[in-house]
């Protein structure tokens, strides 16, 4: 039973998260991506970084990179699949996840703390929390702007599937907590199945005492439930 | 393959892909903004990425349909997308 973490050319949060899942206890290993995904992981990680130099538009090239076929059929049959950051954009540009990640309104990179509250604790990824808890984890992104349409933001509101909303230290979701421009203030969200969930903050740079906050290490427990 | 090598043609299909209407585009208006530094006066600036693809088909409008498919598949994100295709055949 072990967490695959897979590399694609430019991932640079992979070791990142194995060693948040080490600390917490949970089997992980690096997959390269051309290895193609163990028979045995018992769940998926689609790590930070910058895959095919964010080339045509970030995480589309990796997105249809044969692996993520097999992590499709993974999460099809149960298995855990979190996206982070660049993994997020992968997420969407593949559709296991519902909108798209662009440009933030800033159009800077940003790399810094934010707050986000959660939405909806009834999820792997978010039992370890209280509805309304607000985490702190940091971001570091350029294209982490999420986009959908109306009529689908109403859907994925109407189905819970918001998990993170961008949020001051209070835990009040507003444009000035907004660090990107995303839609609804919207930081991750589940796939149509919410073993699937992807997010842009960075859980595994916030799971390790040496590294303060902690706030990330419920999403990572998502892996053992 | 060689036997339809006869009636194929080679085109080249451009795909242009731009942002729907309505969806922010910081990278236009950073644009927009060094332009009017540099003294230009303009009311709106718009981006758009332009695919040139030399393909051979038996027919233009079978060329504009793979094309199509590329864009839907990979070279547009249709959540923020829209894109429009038009084939020239190639000499």
């Amino acid at each position: 039973m072990t967490v695959a973490i897979v590399q694609f050319g430019g991932s640079n949060c992979d070791r990142d998260a194995e060693q948040a899942l080490s600390h917490l206890g949970i089997d992980a290993e690096l997959v390269w991506h051309e290895d193609g995904l163990p028979d045995d992981a018992s769940g998926v990680v689609l790590p930070g970084g910058f895959s095919y130099g964010d080339y045509l538009r970030a995480g589309a090239i990796a997105a249809n990179s044969p692996i993520v076929g097999e992590v499709r059929e993974a999460a099809e049959a149960g298995t855990p699949v979190l996206g982070v950051c660049n993994g997020a954009q992968i997420g969407s540009e593949s559709r296991l996840t519902p909108g798209a990640f662009t440009t933030n309104a800033s159009a800077r990179f940003q790399c810094e703390h934010v707050h986000v509250r959660v939405e909806n604790a009834d999820t792997p990824w978010t039992q370890a929390y209280d509805e309304g808890a607000v985490l702190e984890l940091p971001i570091a992104h350029g294209e982490g702007r999420f986009e959908i349409t109306d009529d689908r933001m109403a859907a994925l509101n109407d189905e819970d599937r918001v998990l993170f909303r961008y949020c001051d230290a209070d835990g009040t979701v507003s444009d000035e907590a907004n660090p990107n421009g995303s839609t609804e203030n919207v930081a991750g969200v589940a796939g149509e199945r919410e073993n699937v969930a992807v997010l842009m903050p960075h859980p595994e740079r916030a799971s390790l005492p040496d590294v303060a906050p902690t706030d990330g290490q419920g999403i990572l427990h998502g892996f053992e439930n | 393959m060689d036997d339809h090598t006869d009636t194929m043609t080679g085109y080249t299909a451009t795909v242009t892909v731009r942002l729907k209407q309505g969806v922010l585009d910081p990278e236009a208006q950073t644009t927009q903004r060094a332009l009017e530094r540099l003294g230009f006066e303009l009311d709106a600036l718009r981006s758009a990425d332009r695919f040139e693809l030399d393909l051979d088909a038996e027919s233009a409008e079978s060329a504009a349909e793979r094309a199509e498919e590329m864009a839907e598949r990979l070279l547009a994100n249709p959540t923020i997308h829209d894109y429009e295709v038009a084939v020239e055949s190639r000499e």
